[in-house]
Order: structure tokens, then C-alpha cells, then sequence
């Protein structure tokens, strides 16, 4: 009897005699687990089911001037659907996300393997000073970049104007956007590099010293060892990416302050949604618009999921 | 895997027997030159800042961006202008942005640690569908969340009061979900079990013995948060309109764009430039003395999914 119970049971063999005592403490150990997650969850629910809610209900709504406001179903989904401007700012988002954020990575990558080869010298001076914008808010980022792209005092056009070219105009129209993806670049490619680096110490020295009996030089062990490591982290860094980028907001709406005639209101969906919100006072439109983008990250994030899971299933 | 701090320790042991030498041999010159001229980008923007708060707003228009005028070194005129301007509004803002930190920061650390240890560390009904509702909740856009908090903290009376930053920043995701990887991680179930046979409660067990292998993971979580309201801007943008009540990041940009629209003749660019350096420097301070806690931290939460 007890050997072939033994056979059956999956669990290790150590959970046995917990399991003999019975589900009634097993049961009040659960009950403890309330104990501990309640009074996040308590918050949670406040802060962002309670909204949550409270902004889908009111998207089903209308404010006419006459007639107060009146449900509407999904009409308001319908005119996000076809406002130019909301779609302008979702394919301006787009465009940012497939330049701004590979270019990010890649140089988080290629700095982490380079720290990480223990050929620098000064790699710690080099690992804290790739990491310190991070500690500059994104508002004062965004100030500081402002004036070294600006015209009046920028270094940038004053060493052009000293070398007799015409620097180009980083605050006109066609320079914002990547003037933006700069700022951003600047901003996190050091924290991107320590979660790569960190990954990359916790590769195990055994994985290191066979690699060196095989004969591999320290190109195939980026390629064969580290790349692979790094894959995880890649994939959960360009998830925060691609939500960080259809969020954007700071940087834009400082920008404005500089140049009012190139960012206009609805720049980014962010933008647009505060604008129609608190300009327009359209809070109804606003709060489809914001589920509107929701879903436009959710899809793309599901959608990069899916393609980065199935690449990684045939290699 | 375990967390980064013991693994990092593992990989330094062998490398003191490698002789002095034979590591400096290994260096790239080239590779070095390579990485110096990139990290010239990442400083030189803030040499540019540091440089710049020693001027005047006529040395700022006048000299070259890089060039320190040491005849004209304004550097103390400006910051006891920028502590001095608008009744020391500058001083106001700095202790509200440490007020919102601290309190954001400890709250959420306080709920984060519980919950994860709870996720991580019992069974119980609606656990998973409680958990997954929480990582999905990352994704949600913060204007389409702060837009109905405003709402909402309107009808209760406390949009443009302190509660209203720091009620929706008590709440980290990112932070439990960090806990619970660690917790798993850092906790060791035959320790509990031990525990709990010789009688101790679940609360006594966590304060006790759960707390202080948490630390470290508690420290982590503090920092992110900390830095995440530290540095936001969008949150107190949209809800307080007491410049008394602003944080740095807003008084800042409000002061910018009283300098961009040039209302009138004041000194304001320089106030500006100077009041950022201030602003920038705690927090660069405490990077760069927290560094390990970023790393340990990050990699427990990046290494396991």
C-alpha cells in the first residue's frame, strides 16, 4: 500500500507528513495569506479598480450643451476610432517605439557587455556614469535638453556658429520627435545597462571556465553565453519600453513650453487625453480616448509577446 | 536563481587568484576609448548644467556653454536666488517633493513587503486571479488613471492637498511583484514550518523572522519608489494648482515657462538652470551610494521571469 502511494504521488517526498496532518491547517495557513495581501489589495482597489471603473462608466456618457449629459453606449469609442488626431498621436508613438526603443536596448546591451568583458579600464566610473541621468526627473531632463537644443544659448548651435555651419533647428517640426527620442535615450539606457549587467553577473563562473576549455574566445562567449542570459530581461525591458513610450508625457508637455507652435495639443495620446480632460473640460471623450490607449498597448505589448515567445520556441 | 548579491559574490572569489597582472593585460585600450567617448554623452549634458548655474543670464548668452568665466562667477549670487526668489518658494518645494517621497515610499514598502510575503508564502482561494489582475494593472496608461482619480479625489475634497499625491502613489505594482519574486527567493519554507511548530503566529513569524531576511528586497523597493515619486511630474501636475503645495518638478517648469514667455526683465533663466543642479543633486548622491541595492534589486526581479 504505502509503496505504491508512494509511486503515485508527484510531490516530493518531504510534503508527505505535512500533507497527513490534515487540510484544516492548511487551510488557516491560507487564511494568514489574507491577512498579509489585504491591505495592498484594500489600496489597490482604491487607486486603481475604483478609477478604473469610475472612468469606464463615464466613457458611456455624453455632455450635451443642451440636455445635460445623456448614456451614449459606445459612441464615444466610435469617434476615438475616427478622430485624425488621436490616430496622428498613436502613429507618432509608433514611430518613436520602433527607432527610439531598439536603439535604447541595444546600446543598454552593447554597454553591459562591454563592462561586463572586464577589458575597460574604469569600469565602475563608466557603469555610474551611464546610470546617473536616471537620477535626473524626466521634467528636469527635459528643461536641461530644452536649452542645449535651444537657439538662443545651446552649446549645439554655438560651436556650429563657431565653426561657420548653420546648426539645425533641434525644436523645429521635423527635428522633435527624435529631439524627444533623445532626451528619452539619454534618460534610461543607464537603467536598462544595470539590468543587463546584473544578469550578466549572475551568469555561473562553471558556464565561464567550460566555455574557456572549449577554446572560445570572448566573442563566442557574448554570442553563446551572454545573449542568450540577457533574453529574459530583453523581453520584460522592451515590455516597460513599449508602455513607457505610448505614455509619454513629460518630455512633450515640457517641450511645449519651448516650442508651443511645434507640439501641438494632441502630440501624444497622453497629451490629447489631458487637453480634451481639463481644456476642454470633455471628460467623457477623454476617459474613452484613455481605454482607447489602453488597449492600443495592450494589443501591442500582446503582440510583441507573442512574436518574441515563438522566436525563442524554434531557436 | 538566487538573488544577484550572493552570485556576484560567488564570481568575485576567483578572481583575486588571478594575478594583477594578467587582468591588466586583458584591458582594451581601444575598447576603453570607445566606451569613454559614450560616456562623454551621458556627463556631458550635466557639465553643461553645472557650468551654466555659475552664470549670469548675460554670461549665459554671451560666453560659449562650456566655458567657466571665473572673472564672473555666479554660482552662490544664483543660488541664493533661487533659495530667496518668490518669498523661498524653491525651499517649499524641496521639502514637499522629500515629504512625498519619504511618505510614498515607506507606504508602499510597508504594503508591498506584506503582500508579496503573502503571495509568495501561502495558499489561498482567488490568489492567481488576484495576482494577475495586479502585473496587468502595469499596463494601464497613467493618464487614464489619473484623470478619473481626479475626479473622484474632486468629490471627495482632497484633489490639491498632499493626500492626493500620495494616496495613488502608495500603491507599486512593480514593488509586489519585485517582493514576491524576492520573498520566494529569500525565505526558506522549512524556516516557517519550524516556526510554526514551535508556536509562533503568522504575524510573529513575519515580523520576526521574515522582516529581516526581507531587508534588502525592502530596501530595493524603497529606492523605485522613492525615485518614482521623486521624479514625477505628471501626477502632482495634474493635481495641485497651490504652488505651495508643488513639488520641484512642477515649480520648476512653471518657473521655465515664466522664463520662456519672457515676462519681463528678471534674472529667471539662470534661476532656472540653477534651481535643476539643486534638484538633481540629492538623488545623484544617493545613486550613486545606493548603487547595489539598484542592481540586486533589479536583477532578482529581471532573472526570474
Amino acid at each position: 500500500m504505502a509503496s505504491s502511494a508512494d509511486t503515485l504521488v508527484t510531490a516530493p517526498p518531504a510534503a508527505l507528513p505535512r500533507r497527513r496532518k490534515g487540510p484544516r491547517r492548511k487551510a488557516r495557513r491560507g487564511r494568514a495569506g489574507y491577512l498579509f495581501v489585504a491591505p495592498f489589495l484594500l489600496f489597490f482597489a482604491a487607486a486603481f479598480i475604483a478609477p478604473l471603473a469610475y472612468a469606464a462608466y463615464t466613457s458611456l456618457f455624453r455632455t450635451r450643451l443642451v440636455g445635460g449629459t445623456v448614456f451614449a453606449g459606445l459612441q464615444n469609442y466610435r469617434e476615438v476610432l475616427h478622430d485624425q488626431a488621436f490616430r496622428d498621436g498613436v502613429l507618432r508613438m509608433a514611430r518613436f517605439l520602433v527607432t527610439q526603443v531598439p536603439i535604447m536596448l541595444v546600446l543598454a546591451v552593447a554597454f553591459a557587455l562591454a563592462i561586463d568583458s572586464g577589458r575597460l579600464w574604469g569600469p565602475r566610473f563608466v557603469r555610474l556614469s551611464i546610470f546617473l541621468p536616471y537620477a535626473v526627473p524626466s521634467a528636469v531632463a527635459a528643461l536641461m535638453w530644452g536649452y542645449l537644443y535651444g537657439p538662443s544659448f545651446g552649446p549645439i548651435t554655438q560651436l556650429a556658429d563657431n565653426l561657420g555651419v548653420t546648426a539645425p533647428n533641434l525644436l523645429s517640426g521635423g527635428w522633435m520627435l527624435p529631439s524627444i527620442a533623445n532626451i528619452v535615450t539619454w534618460e534610461f539606457v543607464g537603467y536598462n545597462m544595470i539590468i543587463f549587467y546584473a544578469v550578466l553577473r549572475a551568469i555561473p563562473a562553471e558556464l565561464y571556465e567550460a566555455a574557456a576549455v572549449d577554446g572560445a574566445g570572448p566573442v563566442r562567449v557574448a554570442v553563446h553565453i551572454k545573449l542568450p542570459a540577457l533574453r529574459p530581461a530583453l523581453g520584460l525591458t522592451a515590455i516597460f519600453s513599449i508602455i513607457g513610450t505610448f505614455q509619454l508625457f513629460t518630455e512633450p508637455s515640457i517641450m511645449h513650453t519651448v516650442a508651443p507652435n511645434v507640439i501641438n495639443r494632441s502630440y501624444t495620446p497622453s497629451l490629447y487625453a489631458y487637453n480634451l480632460a481639463f481644456t476642454d473640460q470633455r471628460l467623457n471623450y477623454a476617459a474613452a480616448l484613455s481605454f482607447a490607449m489602453g488597449a492600443v498597448i495592450v494589443i501591442v505589448t500582446a503582440a510583441f509577446v507573442l512574436v518574441f515567445s515563438r522566436r525563442r520556441a524554434r531557436s | 536563481m538566487r538573488p544577484a548579491a550572493t552570485m556576484s559574490a560567488q564570481r568575485a572569489a576567483p578572481t583575486v587568484r588571478i594575478n594583477l597582472l594578467a587582468v591588466l593585460r586583458r584591458r582594451s585600450v581601444p575598447l576603453t576609448i570607445a566606451m569613454f567617448v559614450c560616456v562623454a554623452y551621458f556627463l556631458l549634458p550635466l557639465l553643461w548644467l553645472v557650468i551654466a548655474s555659475t552664470k549670469s543670464d548675460s554670461g549665459l548668452f554671451n560666453t560659449f556653454g562650456y566655458s567657466v568665466q571665473t572673472r564672473d562667477f555666479q554660482l552662490w549670487h544664483n543660488v541664493r536666488q533661487v533659495f530667496s526668489y518668490g518669498d523661498g518658494q524653491f525651499v517649499r518645494w524641496l521639502v514637499n517633493t522629500v515629504f512625498y517621497a519619504v511618505a510614498s515610499a515607506g507606504g508602499a514598502a510597508v504594503l508591498a513587503t506584506a503582500g508579496g510575503y503573502g503571495f509568495a508564502k501561502f495558499d489561498f482561494v482567488g490568489k492567481r486571479a488576484a495576482f494577475a489582475v495586479v502585473v496587468v494593472s502595469i499596463m494601464v496608461p497613467g493618464i487614464a488613471l489619473t484623470i478619473p482619480s481626479y475626479l473622484l479625489f474632486a468629490k471627495l475634497g482632497i484633489v490639491n492637498t498632499p493626500l492626493s499625491i500620495i494616496l495613488p502613489s502608495l500603491v507599486s505594482p512593480f514593488g509586489i511583484y519585485l517582493m514576491r519574486v524576492y520573498a520566494a527567493d529569500a525565505i526558506d519554507d522549512s524556516l516557517l514550518e519550524a516556526a510554526r511548530i514551535d508556536g509562533a503566529g503568522e504575524v510573529r513569524i513575519f515580523f520576526q523572522i521574515a522582516l529581516r531576511l526581507l531587508a534588502p528586497g525592502v530596501v530595493t523597493v524603497v529606492l523605485f519608489t522613492l525615485v518614482a515619486t521623486w521624479n514625477n511630474y505628471f501626477l502632482p501636475f495634474i493635481m495641485l494648482n497651490d504652488p505651495s503645495l508643488f513639488p520641484v518638478t512642477v515649480g520648476l517648469a512653471q518657473w521655465n515657462a515664466q522664463a520662456s514667455g519672457g515676462g519681463g526683465a528678471e534674472a529667471v533663466f539662470s534661476l532656472v538652470i540653477t534651481g535643476s543642479l539643486i534638484s538633481v543633486l540629492p538623488l545623484a548622491v544617493a545613486f550613486l551610494l545606493l548603487q547595489r541595492y539598484w542592481q540586486s534589486g533589479l536583477s532578482a526581479g529581471s532573472v526570474k521571469t
